[in-house]
């Protein structure tokens, strides 16, 4: 049986002190309690710090385009159903240049778990705003301050119908652990929006800034959209973690019939047993 | 002997519904034929018309001469009343509008009254097929058994359908009656009547192709309607893409885990589609991409043809790396072809480009039966039992081609892909000695890629002194072309290319020597292919005949312009 560090390999090019080394532990940490096998899980990821992640952790890996980690995963779990599949990327990576394909896999949901590590800021690029920067944040673009309002990320898949919504914290690393292991576990898509700082680059957002905000409400029924929709829009004094929505429906896998019986990847194939389809154009 | 048919009339009047019912019932006759549109980009109204050309030996092309013009409205007269030959009839509905006094080849069958007599004047376009019948001097049962096929579903319509057909044969008959003489029947009589589009897709899924993703896009939106209607009963997925950036990406995903992927799309979506086409490349995962051309740039026309993509596929995506453009000459040809680019892409580990455009996809031909035995589907994945441990997805060997496991196939073993330069084992590097074998890697293919390369087509004179060169859907203009000309006493021979990329050379080169004129015949307005011979060979082409103004070549035209430079 592997354990959590049997999950670590490579050497990280993050900073030391980034968020980023919290948040793989505690996704080798999930992994090792889940029992997944390596061989048996996919990380899908685009481009950015955080989407360096499948160099660090022992699996499969498809290591795309920047912004582009959502489509090749639901393209991998239509060929192999049986592969666990992850998204892990930024805020950048995933609310920004791949949004439209955050809003249309959350309406398709896949049985995917997409772990979002959002610093409020673009790291690799050295410092400008993220979809999710504060307005009044001063960077080298952003000269005068942001000024377009943040996107939220959690509002947004509720409204679009995520059936599982999550916040965590790279300082909540027990938490963050068992949260990751639920988004695995969930039947369809599941969003873990994971706030870190960037000690490098997010002078506002700093470690500090988020310890003395977050907090863990009660939630006492999780499938209450409405009051989901109320923690997803607290931020500022006070921000909630936790799983506030969980609401499994139907997956994008469970509505295609041909997916039934043995991957698609392993299914055996001869040109000539189709040769029937000619028939109609008789 | 031949008959050509021309219907036109406004979006929505349904065209396209006789000329299938014509052409399905002509071929189950054995007779030969091909059928093209016409169209504009709108639902309702405008002037939309087809073509069928019935003709021995099964044409290749259609042409302007007109025996039968069929007017649904008074344009489609006014337009094509000048080619419609002085022998000529034109069947129209004298309810909606009159001819001129002077027309003498009118045949007025009143299309709607006796629509609406037969049950609906929904079937105005099968009293009109009843109209053809019988100027063609077929009999309407051999129509009959094919209505009641396609209306198997709806309880009286198809016995409403022939009642309106039998009105339209009756009505048409008292004023010709078997005045043209159709052609031999073929030899062969169990044809298929089938369109580009749909060889394209069926060619596709018997490929084994197990994932399609695309945003619908004209012209090749035809192969998304094919398979997903197959994806009922046979195992292939297709997903509509929320963009064209997601399709190629899906499709990507898809066939590092395992299945054969295909995405389809027009230049416009391709240019959405070219970063996704560098990522193939650099992370060396099988892909067949087919583009069906419409003249650009941007929206450009949007159901017209051209062949203006050729240069942009060559070049399309940042960096270098290998990659296969092929297209096909014919219905026949690109079933084969098509299944060629899924064997390439898997045995190469690349992305392979089939460029296809509006004047194939959406033109209909009698043709043979296809064998699907001749199709190939070898994956060349390795399993547990063939990898070195522990494995490395892009291990360097000597023709750039590195065993190929899909994931989940191998306890304990990962395959990792990346987009940045990587190692052997897919893990990121920036040391310039590991780039530099890795670019050798991947280009390397290139040179057993380019042996897989097929010559082009030769037709015509063997001894020429004239030699078109041509490509894609063009095949069937240049014959006909080339058999014009040598009626006229030319010396002429065609030189026709699928295979594009890596270009294949050698039939070109020993001709080239022999010929005193060279023309390069383009549906484009600077010679992409004739440009792309000069940079890979160093031939020039003396004459480009060219043509972009949407629409495909008709054979006097090339023929003209031969001519003009004899």
């Amino acid at each position: 049986m592997l354990s959590e560090k049997d999950y670590l390999v490579g050497d990280t090019a993050w900073c030391p002190g980034c968020g980023n080394f919290a948040i793989r532990e505690a996704l080798a940490g999930a992994l090792a309690e889940l029992k997944i096998e390596p061989h048996r899980l996919l990380i899908c990821s685009g481009i950015g710090q955080a989407a360096k992640i499948p160099h660090y952790i022992k699996a499969n890996g498809f290591n795309g385009l920047h912004g582009r980690a959502l489509p090749p995963a639901l393209g991998a779990k239509v060929a192999n159903k049986e592969l666990t599949v992850i998204v892990e990327s930024g805020d950048g990576d995933s609310y920004g240049e791949g949004g439209n394909h955050f809003i249309h896999n959350i309406r398709r949901n896949p049985n995917i778990a997409h772990l979002i590590h959002n610093n409020q800021i673009y790291g690799l690029t050295k410092g400008q705003a993220s979809p999710t920067s504060d307005p009044g944040m001063v960077t080298g673009v952003q000269t005068g301050g942001v000024v377009t309002p943040a996107l939220n990320p959690l509002a947004l898949a509720l409204v679009l119908g995520a059936g599982f919504v999550a916040r965590c914290f790279s300082g909540e690393q027990e938490h963050l652990k068992a949260t990751i292991k639920a988004a695995i576990d969930f039947p369809g898509y599941a969003l873990v929006d994971i706030l870190q700082p960037c000690i490098s680059f997010n002078k506002v957002n700093t470690y500090g800034w988020y310890k003395k905000r977050v907090y863990f409400p009660e939630v006492s029924d999780r499938e209450d959209w409405d009051a989901a929709l109320k923690l997803a829009r607290e931020w500022g004094e006070q921000i909630p973690l936790g799983i506030i929505y969980f609401k499994p429906r139907p997956t994008f896998e469970d509505a295609l019939q041909v997916l039934e019986g043995e991957p698609l990847a392993f299914r055996n194939f001869k040109p000539q047993e189709l040769s029937a389809l000619q028939d109609e154009f008789r | 002997m031949e008959i050509n048919i021309l219907i036109g009339g406004a979006a929505g009047q349904g065209m396209d519904t006789v000329m299938n019912l014509l052409g399905k019932a002509l071929v189950r006759e054995g007779y030969g034929l091909i059928y093209t549109k016409d169209y504009m980009s709108r639902v309702r109204g405008g002037h939309n018309f087809s073509r069928l050309r019935i003709a021995s030996g099964t044409p290749w092309t259609t042409i302007e001469a007109i025996d039968i013009l069929v007017a649904l409205n008074e344009e489609t007269y006014k337009t094509h009343k000048d080619n419609l030959l002085p022998t000529g009839r034109v069947i129209y509905d004298p309810g909606l509008f009159l001819l001129p006094d002077h027309e003498k080849r009118a045949v007025p069958v009143e299309l709607e009254k006796l629509a609406k007599e037969a049950g609906g004047a929904i079937m105005a376009n099968t009293v009109a097929v009843g109209a053809l019948l019988v100027l063609i001097g077929l009999p309407p049962v051999a129509v009959e058994k094919l209505l009641h096929e396609v209306f198997s579903s709806k309880k009286g319509v198809a016995e409403q359908n022939i009642k309106a057909l039998k009105k339209g044969y009756e009505a048409a008959a008292e004023y010709c009656s078997a005045c043209f003489v159709l052609p031999p029947k073929e030899r062969q009589s169990k044809r298929l009547f089938i369109e580009g589009n749909q060889v394209l897709g069926m060619a596709a899924l018997a490929s084994g192709c197990r994932f399609l993703s695309a945003y619908p896009m004209t012209p090749a939106t035809g192969i998304l309607n094919y398979l997903a209607a197959k994806s009922k009963s046979y195992p292939v997925v297709v997903e509509q893409a929320e963009d064209e950036i997601a399709a190629i990406n899906m499709a990507l995903g898809a066939s590092y885990a395992g299945v054969r992927a295909l995405t389809v799309t027009s230049g416009g979506g391709f240019s959405l589609m070219v970063e996704g086409l560098s990522l193939a490349g650099m992370t060396e995962t099988p892909l067949v991409v087919v583009v069906a051309m419409r003249p650009g740039p941007a929206t450009g026309l949007p159901t017209r043809s051209e062949q203006g993509d050729l240069s942009f596929v060559l070049h399309a995506g940042h960096g270098e790396f290998p990659r296969a453009v092929l297209s096909a000459t014919s219905h026949e040809d690109a079933f084969y072809r098509l299944n060629k680019a899924f064997e390439l892409a898997d045995r190469f580990q690349i992305p392979v480009i089939f460029l296809s455009d509006q004047n194939f996809a959406d033109t209909h031909r009698s043709v043979e039966p296809f064998d699907f035995s001749r199709l190939g589907y070898n994956r060349h994945l390795v399993g547990e039992k063939d990898i070195q441990k522990p494995y490395r997805r892009y291990l360097l060997t000597e023709d750039g081609i590195s065993p190929r496991m899909i994931p989940g196939v191998a306890e304990g073993e990962v395959v990792l892909v990346d987009s940045d330069e990587h190692d052997e084992k897919g893990h990121i590097i920036e040391d310039a000695a590991t780039r530099v074998r890795m670019v050798n890697k991947r280009m390397n293919k290139l040179t057993a890629l380019a042996e897989e390369m097929d010559e082009p087509d030769l037709y015509g004179d063997p001894h020429p002194q004239k030699l078109l060169v041509g490509w894609g859907s063009n095949y069937g203009v240049l014959r006909e072309a080339v058999n014009n000309l040598a009626a006229l006493g030319v010396k002429v021979a065609l030189l026709h290319f699928s295979d594009l990329w890596p270009l294949p050379q050698k039939r070109l080169l020993e001709l080239a020597g022999r010929v005193k004129q060279l023309y390069c015949v383009e549906n484009n307005a600077t010679g992409q292919l004739a440009a792309l011979i000069r940079r890979e060979t160093g031939l020039a082409i003396d004459r480009l005949i060219l043509k972009y103004d949407g629409r495909p070549f008709m054979p006097h035209e090339i023929v003209g312009e031969v001519e003009k430079n004899a």
